[in-house]
Protein backbone atom coordinates (compact mmCIF):
# COMPACT_ATOMS: atom_id res chain seq x y z
CA UNK A 1 0.00 0.00 0.00
CA UNK A 2 1.68 3.31 -0.59
CA UNK A 3 1.36 6.09 1.35
CA UNK A 4 -0.42 9.05 0.21
CA UNK A 5 1.59 12.19 0.29
CA UNK A 6 0.03 14.79 3.20
CA UNK A 7 -2.19 17.55 1.85
CA UNK A 8 -0.15 20.33 1.01
CA UNK A 9 -0.01 23.25 2.86
CA UNK A 10 -1.12 26.51 1.88
CA UNK A 11 1.36 28.34 3.65
CA UNK A 12 4.22 26.11 3.34
CA UNK A 13 6.58 29.13 3.18
CA UNK A 14 4.98 31.74 5.17
CA UNK A 15 6.30 35.60 5.40
CA UNK A 16 4.78 37.64 8.56
CA UNK A 17 5.64 41.17 9.22
CA UNK A 18 8.52 40.92 7.15
CA UNK A 19 10.48 44.25 7.11
CA UNK A 20 14.01 44.45 5.52
CA UNK A 21 17.03 46.04 5.85
CA UNK A 22 20.08 47.37 3.94
CA UNK A 23 22.36 49.27 6.35
CA UNK A 24 19.89 52.57 6.49
CA UNK A 25 18.00 51.95 3.39
CA UNK A 26 14.63 49.90 4.10
CA UNK A 27 14.20 47.24 0.79
CA UNK A 28 10.58 45.80 2.16
CA UNK A 29 8.00 46.99 3.82
CA UNK A 30 5.62 45.12 6.05
CA UNK A 31 5.25 41.98 3.55
CA UNK A 32 2.81 39.31 4.68
CA UNK A 33 1.98 36.25 2.45
CA UNK A 34 1.64 32.60 2.38
CA UNK A 35 3.51 30.54 -0.78
CA UNK A 36 1.20 27.17 -1.02
CA UNK A 37 2.77 23.89 -1.06
CA UNK A 38 3.76 22.15 -4.64
CA UNK A 39 2.86 24.99 -6.85
CA UNK A 40 4.55 27.76 -8.48
CA UNK A 41 4.47 30.94 -7.31
CA UNK A 42 5.92 33.86 -9.53
CA UNK A 43 7.42 37.08 -7.80
CA UNK A 44 6.72 40.39 -10.61
CA UNK A 45 7.21 43.88 -10.23
CA UNK A 46 9.52 46.69 -11.68
CA UNK A 47 13.58 46.44 -11.01
CA UNK A 48 13.93 47.31 -7.76
CA UNK A 49 10.77 46.07 -5.79
CA UNK A 50 11.89 44.14 -3.70
CA UNK A 51 11.32 40.95 -5.11
CA UNK A 52 14.79 39.44 -5.49
CA UNK A 53 15.31 40.90 -1.86
CA UNK A 54 12.43 38.79 -0.25
CA UNK A 55 13.47 35.43 -2.70
CA UNK A 56 17.31 35.26 -1.00
CA UNK A 57 15.95 35.99 2.30
CA UNK A 58 14.19 32.64 2.00
CA UNK A 59 17.51 30.97 2.34
CA UNK A 60 19.09 33.33 4.30
CA UNK A 61 21.75 34.30 1.46
CA UNK A 62 21.31 37.96 1.99
CA UNK A 63 23.01 37.56 5.19
CA UNK A 64 26.51 37.00 3.38
CA UNK A 65 25.96 40.60 2.58
CA UNK A 66 27.03 43.22 5.59
CA UNK A 67 24.61 45.48 7.61
CA UNK A 68 21.50 43.99 6.80
CA UNK A 69 18.75 43.37 9.70
CA UNK A 70 15.22 42.25 9.59
CA UNK A 71 12.20 42.22 11.34
CA UNK A 72 9.25 40.08 11.39
CA UNK A 73 8.90 36.33 10.85
CA UNK A 74 9.92 33.95 7.81
CA UNK A 75 8.63 30.27 8.44
CA UNK A 76 8.79 27.27 6.59
CA UNK A 77 6.68 24.45 7.30
CA UNK A 78 5.46 25.70 10.63
CA UNK A 79 8.88 26.54 11.96
CA UNK A 80 10.50 29.69 11.84
CA UNK A 81 14.02 29.83 9.69
CA UNK A 82 15.25 32.44 12.24
CA UNK A 83 15.39 29.77 15.03
CA UNK A 84 18.78 29.74 17.11
CA UNK A 85 18.53 26.33 16.79
CA UNK A 86 18.48 26.34 12.68
CA UNK A 87 22.13 25.95 10.91
CA UNK A 88 21.78 28.43 8.09
CA UNK A 89 23.82 25.66 6.54
CA UNK A 90 20.74 22.77 7.46
CA UNK A 91 18.59 25.87 6.15
CA UNK A 92 20.50 26.22 2.75
CA UNK A 93 20.57 22.33 2.08
CA UNK A 94 16.83 22.34 2.32
CA UNK A 95 16.16 24.82 -0.27
CA UNK A 96 17.21 25.04 -3.56
CA UNK A 97 18.66 28.30 -5.20
CA UNK A 98 18.96 28.80 -9.30
CA UNK A 99 20.38 32.12 -9.29
CA UNK A 100 19.98 34.38 -12.61
CA UNK A 101 22.94 34.40 -14.74
CA UNK A 102 24.04 30.53 -14.32
CA UNK A 103 27.09 29.44 -11.93
CA UNK A 104 28.81 26.15 -12.21
CA UNK A 105 31.56 25.13 -10.95
CA UNK A 106 34.53 24.88 -12.73
CA UNK A 107 34.77 21.28 -12.36
CA UNK A 108 32.83 18.41 -14.41
CA UNK A 109 29.11 17.99 -14.58
CA UNK A 110 29.28 14.91 -12.30
CA UNK A 111 31.31 16.69 -9.45
CA UNK A 112 28.54 20.18 -10.23
CA UNK A 113 25.81 17.87 -8.87
CA UNK A 114 27.37 16.00 -6.56
CA UNK A 115 28.82 19.03 -4.58
CA UNK A 116 25.88 19.14 -2.15
CA UNK A 117 25.79 15.66 -1.61
CA UNK A 118 29.85 15.50 -0.99
CA UNK A 119 29.75 18.57 1.33
CA UNK A 120 27.17 16.67 3.82
CA UNK A 121 29.53 13.75 4.09
CA UNK A 122 27.86 11.13 1.23
CA UNK A 123 30.28 10.21 -0.59
CA UNK A 124 29.25 6.46 -1.51
CA UNK A 125 29.60 5.99 -5.33
CA UNK A 126 26.38 4.70 -5.78
CA UNK A 127 24.20 7.02 -3.91
CA UNK A 128 26.50 9.43 -5.90
CA UNK A 129 25.77 8.03 -9.74
CA UNK A 130 22.07 7.51 -8.57
CA UNK A 131 21.91 11.18 -7.47
CA UNK A 132 23.35 12.58 -10.77
CA UNK A 133 21.03 10.91 -13.04
CA UNK A 134 17.68 11.16 -11.46
CA UNK A 135 18.86 15.25 -11.41
CA UNK A 136 20.12 15.26 -14.58
CA UNK A 137 16.81 13.51 -15.36
CA UNK A 138 14.86 15.61 -13.63
CA UNK A 139 17.00 18.91 -15.24
CA UNK A 140 15.87 17.18 -18.58
CA UNK A 141 19.33 17.15 -19.54
CA UNK A 142 20.47 13.32 -18.85
CA UNK A 143 20.14 12.42 -22.71
CA UNK A 144 22.34 15.28 -23.96
CA UNK A 145 24.81 14.97 -21.18
CA UNK A 146 25.28 10.97 -19.95
CA UNK A 147 28.02 10.46 -22.49
CA UNK A 148 30.51 13.15 -20.81
CA UNK A 149 29.37 13.20 -17.38
CA UNK A 150 33.41 13.53 -16.90
CA UNK A 151 33.67 16.58 -18.93
CA UNK A 152 34.07 20.35 -17.62
CA UNK A 153 30.27 21.73 -16.86
CA UNK A 154 32.04 25.49 -18.10
CA UNK A 155 31.65 23.53 -22.10
CA UNK A 156 27.91 23.45 -21.54
CA UNK A 157 25.90 26.16 -23.58
CA UNK A 158 23.50 28.45 -22.13
CA UNK A 159 20.51 26.74 -21.78
CA UNK A 160 22.40 23.61 -20.69
CA UNK A 161 24.10 25.20 -18.11
CA UNK A 162 20.96 26.54 -16.06
CA UNK A 163 19.62 23.18 -16.47
CA UNK A 164 22.62 21.66 -15.18
CA UNK A 165 22.51 24.76 -12.32
CA UNK A 166 18.69 23.47 -11.80
CA UNK A 167 19.96 19.52 -11.52
CA UNK A 168 22.54 20.66 -9.05
CA UNK A 169 19.73 22.52 -7.16
CA UNK A 170 17.43 19.78 -6.81
CA UNK A 171 20.04 17.11 -6.11
CA UNK A 172 19.94 16.92 -2.41
CA UNK A 173 16.17 16.71 -2.79
CA UNK A 174 15.18 19.99 -1.15
CA UNK A 175 12.00 21.48 0.14
CA UNK A 176 11.42 24.98 -1.58
CA UNK A 177 13.02 25.54 -5.02
CA UNK A 178 13.88 29.37 -5.38
CA UNK A 179 14.83 30.88 -9.35
CA UNK A 180 15.57 34.01 -9.35
CA UNK A 181 15.10 35.23 -12.91
CA UNK A 182 16.41 31.64 -14.36
CA UNK A 183 15.13 32.47 -17.98
CA UNK A 184 16.21 36.05 -18.16
CA UNK A 185 19.62 34.95 -19.61
CA UNK A 186 18.64 32.62 -22.46
CA UNK A 187 17.43 32.20 -25.45
CA UNK A 188 13.63 31.31 -26.46
CA UNK A 189 13.58 27.79 -27.30
CA UNK A 190 16.02 26.90 -24.03
CA UNK A 191 13.83 29.40 -22.10
CA UNK A 192 10.45 27.19 -23.10
CA UNK A 193 12.66 23.99 -22.03
CA UNK A 194 13.36 25.53 -18.39
CA UNK A 195 9.20 26.78 -18.36
CA UNK A 196 8.43 22.80 -19.18
CA UNK A 197 10.98 21.64 -16.45
CA UNK A 198 9.08 23.74 -14.06
CA UNK A 199 5.57 22.32 -14.77
CA UNK A 200 6.70 18.95 -14.07
CA UNK A 201 9.01 19.80 -10.93
CA UNK A 202 6.45 21.40 -9.45
CA UNK A 203 4.81 18.29 -8.34
CA UNK A 204 7.80 17.15 -6.30
CA UNK A 205 8.64 21.09 -5.02
CA UNK A 206 7.45 23.94 -3.79
CA UNK A 207 8.81 26.64 -6.52
CA UNK A 208 9.53 30.36 -6.25
CA UNK A 209 10.24 31.90 -9.31
CA UNK A 210 10.93 35.85 -9.56
CA UNK A 211 10.30 37.08 -13.06
CA UNK A 212 10.36 39.81 -15.42
CA UNK A 213 8.82 38.37 -17.77
CA UNK A 214 4.79 38.68 -17.57
CA UNK A 215 4.16 36.18 -20.25
CA UNK A 216 6.56 33.53 -18.41
CA UNK A 217 4.46 34.44 -14.91
CA UNK A 218 1.13 33.57 -16.72
CA UNK A 219 2.30 30.52 -18.57
CA UNK A 220 4.18 29.29 -15.32
CA UNK A 221 3.12 30.13 -11.79
CA UNK A 222 -0.23 29.00 -10.20
CA UNK A 223 -0.20 32.40 -7.93
CA UNK A 224 1.71 35.93 -8.87
CA UNK A 225 2.59 38.45 -5.97
CA UNK A 226 3.01 41.29 -7.65
CA UNK A 227 5.81 44.37 -5.42
CA UNK A 228 6.08 47.43 -6.16
CA UNK A 229 9.11 49.84 -4.16
CA UNK A 230 9.67 46.86 -1.20
CA UNK A 231 5.55 46.37 -0.42
CA UNK A 232 3.32 43.56 -1.64
CA UNK A 233 0.73 45.10 -3.53
CA UNK A 234 -1.25 42.07 -4.34
CA UNK A 235 -1.00 38.25 -4.34
CA UNK A 236 -3.76 36.45 -6.07
CA UNK A 237 -4.09 33.23 -8.12
CA UNK A 238 -2.22 33.89 -11.89
CA UNK A 239 -5.37 33.92 -13.43
CA UNK A 240 -6.80 36.28 -11.80
CA UNK A 241 -4.18 39.07 -11.42
CA UNK A 242 -3.38 39.29 -15.10
CA UNK A 243 -7.13 39.52 -16.40
CA UNK A 244 -9.00 41.25 -13.37
CA UNK A 245 -6.53 42.49 -10.67
CA UNK A 246 -8.09 44.17 -7.79
CA UNK A 247 -5.14 46.74 -7.20
CA UNK A 248 -4.61 49.91 -9.59
CA UNK A 249 -1.28 49.92 -9.31
CA UNK A 250 -1.17 46.35 -10.54
CA UNK A 251 -3.53 47.02 -13.71
CA UNK A 252 -1.12 49.79 -14.32
CA UNK A 253 2.25 47.98 -14.57
CA UNK A 254 0.66 44.51 -15.91
CA UNK A 255 -0.51 46.41 -19.09
CA UNK A 256 2.64 48.22 -19.17
CA UNK A 257 1.72 51.53 -18.07
CA UNK A 258 4.94 51.72 -15.85
CA UNK A 259 8.12 49.60 -14.72
CA UNK B 1 18.48 55.69 -52.09
CA UNK B 2 20.47 59.04 -52.84
CA UNK B 3 23.01 60.52 -49.91
CA UNK B 4 24.13 63.73 -49.83
CA UNK B 5 27.42 64.39 -49.77
CA UNK B 6 30.03 67.18 -50.64
CA UNK B 7 32.09 65.36 -52.53
CA UNK B 8 31.53 64.15 -56.37
CA UNK B 9 32.20 60.11 -55.12
CA UNK B 10 31.12 58.07 -52.51
CA UNK B 11 32.91 58.53 -49.42
CA UNK B 12 34.11 55.37 -48.11
CA UNK B 13 33.05 55.50 -44.17
CA UNK B 14 35.31 52.34 -43.29
CA UNK B 15 38.41 53.96 -43.89
CA UNK B 16 37.96 57.84 -43.88
CA UNK B 17 36.73 60.34 -41.77
CA UNK B 18 34.43 63.49 -42.28
CA UNK B 19 36.86 65.49 -44.05
CA UNK B 20 37.88 62.68 -46.85
CA UNK B 21 40.79 61.85 -44.33
CA UNK B 22 42.13 58.27 -43.83
CA UNK B 23 41.51 57.72 -40.17
CA UNK B 24 43.86 54.55 -39.83
CA UNK B 25 46.88 56.14 -41.88
CA UNK B 26 46.74 59.24 -39.95
CA UNK B 27 49.78 61.26 -38.89
CA UNK B 28 49.22 61.18 -34.84
CA UNK B 29 48.19 57.69 -34.99
CA UNK B 30 51.25 56.56 -37.21
CA UNK B 31 53.45 58.35 -34.92
CA UNK B 32 52.26 56.82 -31.79
CA UNK B 33 52.45 53.19 -33.40
CA UNK B 34 55.90 53.75 -33.94
CA UNK B 35 56.54 54.95 -30.42
CA UNK B 36 55.05 52.00 -28.56
CA UNK B 37 56.41 49.42 -30.71
CA UNK B 38 60.04 50.87 -30.42
CA UNK B 39 59.48 51.34 -26.72
CA UNK B 40 59.25 47.45 -26.49
CA UNK B 41 61.62 46.43 -28.79
CA UNK B 42 63.89 48.96 -26.62
CA UNK B 43 62.98 47.02 -23.31
CA UNK B 44 63.78 43.94 -24.86
CA UNK B 45 67.19 44.99 -25.69
CA UNK B 46 68.88 44.93 -21.73
CA UNK B 47 66.80 41.32 -21.62
CA UNK B 48 68.35 39.52 -24.26
CA UNK B 49 71.77 41.03 -23.76
CA UNK B 50 72.12 40.07 -20.14
CA UNK B 51 70.45 36.58 -21.41
CA UNK B 52 73.59 36.73 -24.10
CA UNK B 53 76.18 37.62 -21.89
CA UNK B 54 75.06 34.81 -19.59
CA UNK B 55 75.45 32.33 -22.05
CA UNK B 56 77.98 33.58 -23.34
CA UNK B 57 80.12 33.72 -20.57
CA UNK B 58 78.57 30.86 -18.24
CA UNK B 59 79.03 28.16 -20.97
CA UNK B 60 82.31 27.36 -21.67
CA UNK B 61 82.20 25.73 -18.05
CA UNK B 62 79.33 24.23 -17.96
CA UNK B 63 79.67 20.77 -17.35
CA UNK B 64 78.72 17.72 -14.97
CA UNK B 65 81.32 18.52 -12.64
CA UNK B 66 79.40 21.91 -11.39
CA UNK B 67 76.91 19.67 -9.98
CA UNK B 68 79.41 17.12 -8.59
CA UNK B 69 82.60 19.25 -6.99
CA UNK B 70 83.34 21.58 -4.72
CA UNK B 71 84.28 25.29 -4.93
CA UNK B 72 87.96 25.51 -5.94
CA UNK B 73 90.43 27.15 -3.40
CA UNK B 74 91.97 30.50 -4.65
CA UNK B 75 94.37 29.80 -7.33
CA UNK B 76 92.79 26.54 -7.91
CA UNK B 77 91.51 25.18 -11.06
CA UNK B 78 88.57 23.13 -11.71
CA UNK B 79 86.27 22.04 -9.24
CA UNK B 80 82.21 22.80 -9.19
CA UNK B 81 79.86 24.63 -6.97
CA UNK B 82 77.54 21.06 -6.04
CA UNK B 83 77.22 22.38 -2.47
CA UNK B 84 76.25 25.98 -3.83
CA UNK B 85 73.37 24.20 -5.81
CA UNK B 86 72.01 22.17 -3.46
CA UNK B 87 72.51 25.11 -0.50
CA UNK B 88 70.45 27.23 -2.54
CA UNK B 89 67.89 24.63 -2.94
CA UNK B 90 67.75 23.98 0.33
CA UNK B 91 67.43 27.50 1.88
CA UNK B 92 64.94 28.16 -0.72
CA UNK B 93 63.27 25.45 0.02
CA UNK B 94 63.17 26.13 3.65
CA UNK B 95 62.18 29.70 3.21
CA UNK B 96 58.99 28.30 0.97
CA UNK B 97 58.15 25.89 3.87
CA UNK B 98 57.95 28.64 6.36
CA UNK B 99 56.12 31.55 4.15
CA UNK B 100 53.87 29.59 1.59
CA UNK B 101 51.32 28.48 4.62
CA UNK B 102 51.52 31.74 6.47
CA UNK B 103 50.63 33.58 3.14
CA UNK B 104 48.29 31.65 1.91
CA UNK B 105 45.92 31.38 5.53
CA UNK B 106 46.30 34.83 5.98
CA UNK B 107 45.31 35.46 2.71
CA UNK B 108 42.49 33.72 2.72
CA UNK B 109 41.64 34.93 5.81
CA UNK B 110 41.74 38.70 4.45
CA UNK B 111 39.98 38.33 1.42
CA UNK B 112 37.45 34.78 2.56
CA UNK B 113 36.82 35.76 6.08
CA UNK B 114 36.62 39.46 7.11
CA UNK B 115 37.82 41.74 4.31
CA UNK B 116 36.65 44.92 5.90
CA UNK B 117 38.13 44.28 9.18
CA UNK B 118 40.78 46.65 10.51
CA UNK B 119 43.17 43.89 10.74
CA UNK B 120 42.70 42.96 7.51
CA UNK B 121 43.34 46.46 6.68
CA UNK B 122 46.66 46.68 8.89
CA UNK B 123 48.10 42.96 7.43
CA UNK B 124 47.29 44.45 3.70
CA UNK B 125 49.05 47.75 4.55
CA UNK B 126 51.78 45.73 6.32
CA UNK B 127 52.45 43.70 4.00
CA UNK B 128 52.48 46.14 0.89
CA UNK B 129 55.27 47.70 3.59
CA UNK B 130 57.17 45.24 3.92
CA UNK B 131 58.03 44.10 -0.05
CA UNK B 132 59.89 46.93 -0.80
CA UNK B 133 62.34 46.20 2.50
CA UNK B 134 65.86 46.21 2.24
CA UNK B 135 66.70 42.40 1.96
CA UNK B 136 70.22 43.03 3.86
CA UNK B 137 67.30 44.04 6.85
CA UNK B 138 66.23 40.66 6.47
CA UNK B 139 69.27 39.09 6.95
CA UNK B 140 70.31 41.15 9.72
CA UNK B 141 67.06 40.47 11.75
CA UNK B 142 66.92 36.88 11.09
CA UNK B 143 70.79 37.30 12.79
CA UNK B 144 69.12 38.68 15.59
CA UNK B 145 66.94 36.38 15.90
CA UNK B 146 68.18 32.63 14.71
CA UNK B 147 71.93 32.78 14.49
CA UNK B 148 72.68 34.81 17.96
CA UNK B 149 70.29 33.19 19.73
CA UNK B 150 71.18 29.58 18.79
CA UNK B 151 74.99 30.73 18.83
CA UNK B 152 75.81 30.05 15.21
CA UNK B 153 75.30 30.51 11.46
CA UNK B 154 73.52 27.78 9.53
CA UNK B 155 70.86 26.72 6.55
CA UNK B 156 67.77 27.42 9.19
CA UNK B 157 69.18 31.23 9.60
CA UNK B 158 69.28 31.68 6.03
CA UNK B 159 66.05 30.29 5.24
CA UNK B 160 64.64 31.77 7.75
CA UNK B 161 65.87 35.09 6.03
CA UNK B 162 64.71 34.21 2.59
CA UNK B 163 60.99 33.22 4.28
CA UNK B 164 60.72 36.88 5.65
CA UNK B 165 61.85 38.48 2.53
CA UNK B 166 59.24 36.70 0.31
CA UNK B 167 55.95 36.69 2.54
CA UNK B 168 54.96 39.74 1.62
CA UNK B 169 55.07 38.95 -2.38
CA UNK B 170 53.20 35.53 -1.47
CA UNK B 171 50.54 36.88 0.85
CA UNK B 172 49.98 39.91 -1.69
CA UNK B 173 49.64 37.33 -4.71
CA UNK B 174 47.40 34.86 -2.95
CA UNK B 175 45.07 37.54 -2.23
CA UNK B 176 44.86 38.48 -5.82
CA UNK B 177 44.75 34.89 -6.80
CA UNK B 178 42.08 34.66 -4.88
CA UNK B 179 40.03 37.61 -5.43
CA UNK B 180 40.47 36.58 -9.09
CA UNK B 181 38.05 33.77 -8.37
CA UNK B 182 34.48 34.58 -9.48
CA UNK B 183 32.33 35.41 -6.70
CA UNK B 184 29.07 33.55 -8.42
CA UNK B 185 31.28 30.21 -7.32
CA UNK B 186 31.09 30.94 -4.21
CA UNK B 187 27.48 32.07 -4.18
CA UNK B 188 26.77 28.99 -5.64
CA UNK B 189 28.40 26.93 -2.80
CA UNK B 190 26.91 28.81 -0.11
CA UNK B 191 23.65 28.45 -1.80
CA UNK B 192 24.07 24.52 -1.69
CA UNK B 193 24.47 24.84 2.02
CA UNK B 194 28.72 25.02 1.87
CA UNK B 195 30.10 26.25 5.07
CA UNK B 196 32.71 28.52 4.56
CA UNK B 197 35.50 26.25 4.99
CA UNK B 198 34.33 23.84 2.32
CA UNK B 199 33.69 26.66 0.26
CA UNK B 200 37.32 27.87 -0.01
CA UNK B 201 38.50 24.14 0.65
CA UNK B 202 36.68 22.35 -2.33
CA UNK B 203 36.04 25.75 -4.99
CA UNK B 204 38.11 28.82 -3.91
CA UNK B 205 41.50 27.75 -3.86
CA UNK B 206 41.37 24.66 -6.58
CA UNK B 207 40.57 27.49 -8.36
CA UNK B 208 42.93 29.71 -7.75
CA UNK B 209 45.75 27.53 -7.68
CA UNK B 210 47.31 28.88 -11.12
CA UNK B 211 47.72 31.83 -9.76
CA UNK B 212 48.51 31.40 -6.37
CA UNK B 213 51.86 29.34 -8.27
CA UNK B 214 52.84 32.64 -10.18
CA UNK B 215 53.09 34.30 -7.07
CA UNK B 216 55.03 31.66 -5.26
CA UNK B 217 57.44 31.46 -8.34
CA UNK B 218 58.15 35.10 -8.25
CA UNK B 219 59.03 35.07 -4.75
CA UNK B 220 61.28 31.65 -5.48
CA UNK B 221 62.91 33.58 -7.99
CA UNK B 222 63.33 36.56 -5.93
CA UNK B 223 64.69 33.91 -2.89
CA UNK B 224 66.97 32.78 -4.83
CA UNK B 225 68.96 35.69 -6.05
CA UNK B 226 69.47 37.42 -3.03
CA UNK B 227 73.11 37.55 -1.70
CA UNK B 228 72.26 39.91 1.17
CA UNK B 229 69.99 37.77 3.51
CA UNK B 230 72.60 35.13 3.32
CA UNK B 231 76.05 36.65 4.08
CA UNK B 232 74.96 37.41 7.51
CA UNK B 233 72.78 33.90 8.39
CA UNK B 234 74.36 30.94 6.12
CA UNK B 235 77.39 32.53 5.93
CA UNK B 236 79.49 30.00 3.24
CA UNK B 237 80.87 26.84 2.93
CA UNK B 238 83.90 24.76 1.17
CA UNK B 239 82.11 21.53 2.11
CA UNK B 240 79.35 19.22 1.16
CA UNK B 241 76.11 19.85 3.96
CA UNK B 242 76.58 17.94 6.83
CA UNK B 243 73.76 19.17 8.85
CA UNK B 244 71.39 22.18 8.07
CA UNK B 245 73.00 23.71 11.60
CA UNK B 246 76.35 24.37 9.92
CA UNK B 247 77.44 27.76 7.67
CA UNK B 248 76.01 26.39 3.85
CA UNK B 249 77.22 27.59 0.52
CA UNK B 250 74.08 29.16 -2.06
CA UNK B 251 75.00 30.18 -5.74
CA UNK B 252 74.21 33.73 -4.71
CA UNK B 253 76.87 34.23 -1.78
CA UNK B 254 79.12 31.84 -4.36
CA UNK B 255 78.93 34.36 -6.84
CA UNK B 256 79.52 37.40 -4.76
CA UNK B 257 82.74 36.00 -3.29
CA UNK B 258 84.04 34.19 -6.95
CA UNK B 259 83.70 37.45 -8.57
CA UNK B 260 85.85 39.56 -6.57
CA UNK B 261 88.46 36.98 -6.85
CA UNK B 262 91.55 38.42 -8.92
CA UNK B 263 91.89 34.92 -10.39
CA UNK B 264 90.16 33.99 -14.22
CA UNK B 265 89.29 31.10 -13.61
CA UNK B 266 87.10 32.13 -10.58
CA UNK B 267 85.54 34.60 -12.50
CA UNK B 268 84.71 32.30 -15.15
CA UNK B 269 83.29 30.05 -12.57
CA UNK B 270 81.21 33.24 -11.11
CA UNK B 271 79.33 33.80 -14.88
CA UNK B 272 78.59 29.81 -14.75
CA UNK B 273 77.03 30.10 -11.48
CA UNK B 274 75.14 32.66 -12.76
CA UNK B 275 74.08 31.22 -15.36
CA UNK B 276 72.84 28.03 -13.27
CA UNK B 277 71.20 30.19 -10.93
CA UNK B 278 69.12 31.64 -13.63
CA UNK B 279 68.13 28.43 -15.29
CA UNK B 280 66.92 26.61 -12.28
CA UNK B 281 64.78 29.57 -11.51
CA UNK B 282 63.63 28.91 -15.10
CA UNK B 283 63.14 25.56 -14.58
CA UNK B 284 60.94 25.46 -11.55
CA UNK B 285 59.08 28.24 -12.97
CA UNK B 286 58.28 26.42 -15.93
CA UNK B 287 57.40 23.14 -14.55
CA UNK B 288 55.31 25.33 -12.16
CA UNK B 289 53.77 26.37 -14.78
CA UNK B 290 53.01 23.10 -16.22
CA UNK B 291 51.78 21.02 -13.50
CA UNK B 292 49.21 23.77 -12.15
CA UNK B 293 48.10 25.21 -15.34
CA UNK B 294 44.25 25.93 -16.17
CA UNK B 295 42.64 22.86 -17.00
Amino acid sequence: MTPTLPQPRADFLKVQDFNFYYGKKQALFNVNMEIPERQVTAFIGPSGCGKSTLLRNFNRMNELIDGVRHEGQILLNGRSIYDKKIEVIALRRSIGMVFQKSNPFPKSIYENIVYSMRIAGINGKSVLDETVERSLKGAALWDEVKDRLNESALGLSGGQMQRLCIARAIANRPEVLLMDEPCSALDPIATAKVEDLIHTLKKEFTIVIVTHNMQQATRCSDRTAFFYLGKLIEFDDTQKIFSNPSQKQTEDYITGRFG
Amino acid sequence: MSTVSNTTEPVDFFTKDKGGRSVARSFGNKVLNVICVGLAFLTLIPLLSIIYLLFHKGLPLLTWSVFTELPPAAGQIGGGFGNAILGTLLMVGIALVIATPFGILSAIYINEYAPASRLSNAVRFVAKLLTGIPSIICGVFAYAVIVLTTGGFSAWAGGFALAILILPTILLTAEQALIGVPKAYREASYGLGGTNFQTIWRIVLPDSLPAMMTGIMLAVARAAGETAPLIFTALFSQFWINSLKEPTASLSVLIYNFSTLPFDHQINMAWTASLVLVLLVTAANISAQVVFRKK
